[in-house]
């Protein structure tokens, strides 16, 4: 390349005359090795892992013996094989089961939060508690709380007379317990970045809405979503890479290493299902092709996202709004200064 | 005025409810661990904290190497923890106050693998790790995570601001070198930064499951999380014991999240924003 071949003279010459400017390659030596250990580890632990998934994806392997080239074997059986496609049905489900209700209701205690004076901090820590938990030790929890005979939700409802739901062995009472999880762990972590968000949003476009007479719903709906979009985007962003990534969940709920997706597979989800494929039943080429199917799954549910939250024609909404506003301010401000000279 | 009094109170009353809910599953686990197993399973169940809560920690020390995981996952926590604090902000360091040849290409492919999701390459990461001789090891907990791209990104928009470019230029003045430039100037501003990235990772590391699930392979030495999980699945019918197990691995770690909670909300929710 043009840089090198530029290079190699002024190192030689460097050597040779001491006035010369010195090489600036050399010269950066120390950020280069600043900064070499992350991707050192990158290209050891993530580069080439990933290069040598397509590889493994091949193949046909129980990660000792010989690896048997199968071409696209192991794709074609993906495309065809039914617990597959549950996983991914049962992810998906499980993903908008806590997703939406965990979304709105940060949004909710976000704009409590932000209109609450006493007790900030207390609430800000109660409510991310939850966040730093282990997955581990909460999941037991809640799996007693769902326990089909002695759960604690099970007899608050036989209380009221509703009586018992088959929590932890019906699809959707599975799913819905891990929902729940999911849901109870990430509404205080989204809660706090959407109080960042409205904190970020300047009073003086409230006040300009309030004088202008606009409702407390339309301020919302003209003013604070369209403001908070890309803290919204972010949120739904980080949620749907999380929520296709769930795993542990599903694999302790149920107590039962042999059969981690719970009765019916009705709890394994993409990942728990290529935990199985690879480190309970050896089939490691099967594995890496789960992974490939999931890695494309992130990809297309980040675009959706940001087409339907982010897109460019939206940006120009928003660009609009805000002018709009400005000029409302503007206009305000002018007829204050009218007020004062009265 | 009074309107806007009912409003606060209402938003009082709201907060408050999702308090409870945020915080009953602790209580919950405390009631379990501090009652017998069959006053749990008795209806109507036994809502009050109980008085078997040592006793049901006895049980967890006999049937598992408690303090062993607690200490394995410590080492290993702490050790992540360290190894990245220095990777991550030297890193930082170079790529927020040095002009070198490719710096912004170098930055861009950090910033890329951000979109790799780590249950790809799973599978050949164990590979590469049985390969290395390392399953089983503290080494496989430790290494391949000693330096990422989050804490690089995020302690690079940290230091762009909060180190001004007068401090350094003064220390070149003084003949310092690029290290030398890092420990007397970057690191006592960064020292901030250094405490939410500390925490963060630490509490990560410690709470991680299905990396240690893969690479610990011996029974003898689990993290806290799997050894948990193994006396879930062995011992899943004695509930209060799983419980004051779940219980005493869930006490360090709020503790050190209450250490530094505060500053580390807030330090969290600003690097959300700058995404």
């Amino acid at each position: 390349m043009a840089v090198t071949s530029k290079a190699l003279p002024t190192t030689i010459s460097a050597t040779a005359t001491q006035d010369k400017p010195p090489n600036k390659f050399r010269q950066a030596l120390p950020q280069y090795t600043a900064v070499a250990p992350f991707f050192i580890l990158f290209a050891i632990f993530g580069a080439f892992p990933v290069l040598f998934s397509i590889w493994i994806s091949f193949h046909s392997w129980d990660g000792i013996g010989q690896m048997k080239w199968v071409g696209l074997e192991q794709y074609h059986y993906l495309l065809t094989d039914a617990t597959f496609w549950k996983t991914i049905a049962n992810t998906l489900i499980i993903w908008v089961l806590s997703t939406v209700p965990m979304l709105l209701l940060a949004l909710v205690i976000a704009n409590a939060l932000h209109n609450a004076t006493r007790f900030r901090t207390f609430y800000r820590i109660a409510y991310f508690i939850p966040n730093v938990t282990s997955v581990v030790a909460i999941t037991l929890v809640f799996g007693s709380i769902f326990s089909n005979n002695f759960g604690l939700l099970n007899a608050f409802l036989k209380s009221v007379g509703v009586g018992q739901v088959e929590w932890l062995t019906s699809p959707w009472g599975i799913k819905i317990a891990i929902a729940t999880i999911v849901t109870w762990r990430w509404v205080g972590y989204n809660a706090i970045i959407y109080l960042a968000g409205l904190q970020a949003i300047s009073q003086d476009v409230y006040e300009a809405a309030r004088v202008d007479g606009a409702s407390s719903r339309q301020t919302f709906w003209r003013i604070t979503v369209p403001m908070m979009r890309p803290v919204i985007l972010f949120t739904a962003v980080t949620s749907t890479i999380g929520g296709l990534q769930i795993f542990t969940e599903s694999r302790v709920l149920f107590g039962d290493t042999s059969n981690i997706g719970g009765p019916g597979d009705a709890g394994l989800t993409i990942v728990s299902y290529l935990y199985q494929s690879a480190f309970i039943k050896n089939q490691f080429g099967y594995g890496a092709a789960v992974g490939w199917a999931l890695f494309i799954l992130i990809v297309l549910f980040s675009i959706v996202n940001w087409r339907l939250i982010g897109g460019t024609d939206d940006e120009r909404l928003t660009r609009r709004a805000a002018r709009r506003v400005e000029r409302r301010i503007a206009a305000q401000n002018a007829k204050k200064e009218a007020v004062d000279v009265h | 005025m009074s309107i806007e009094r009912v409003r606060t109170a209402v938003g009082h009353v709201v907060l408050m409810l999702g308090v409870v809910v945020s915080l009953f599953p602790f209580y919950w686990m405390v009631v379990m661990a501090s009652n017998t197993t069959p006053d749990i399973f008795s209806y109507p169940p036994k809502l009050l904290i109980g008085s078997h809560l040592f006793e049901n920690m006895g049980k967890v020390l006999d049937n598992i190497d408690f303090f062993g995981s607690m200490l394995l996952t410590l080492i290993a926590s702490l050790g992540v923890t360290v190894l990245v604090l220095f990777f991550d902000s030297l890193a930082a360091f170079a790529f927020a106050k040095y002009q070198f040849p490719g710096r912004n290409l170098l930055f861009g492919i950090l910033l890329a693998t951000f979109m790799i999701p780590t249950q790809l390459s799973l599978v050949p990461q164990f590979v590469v790790l049985a390969q290395l001789g390392w399953i089983g090891s503290l080494k496989a907990l430790i290494i391949p995570g000693a330096a990422n791209a989050f804490g690089i990104f995020w302690m690079r928009q940290y230091a762009k601001g909060a180190i001004p470019d007068e401090l350094i230029a003064a220390a070149k003045v003084d003949g310092a070198g690029f290290f030398r430039q890092y420990l007397t100037v970057g690191l006592p501003v960064l020292r901030p930064g250094l405490a939410f990235l500390g925490i963060f990772t630490f509490i990560n590391v410690w709470n991680d499951y299905l990396w240690p699930l893969i690479v610990m392979t011996d029974p003898n030495r689990l993290t806290l999380q799997v050894a948990l999980d193994q006396l879930n699945g062995i011992y899943g019918t004695d509930y209060s014991m799983v419980m004051a197990g779940a219980l005493m691995s869930v006490i360090p770690l709020i503790g050190v999240f209450l250490i530094g909670a505060r500053s580390f909300i807030a330090d969290l929710a600003a690097g959300a924003m700058k995404f």
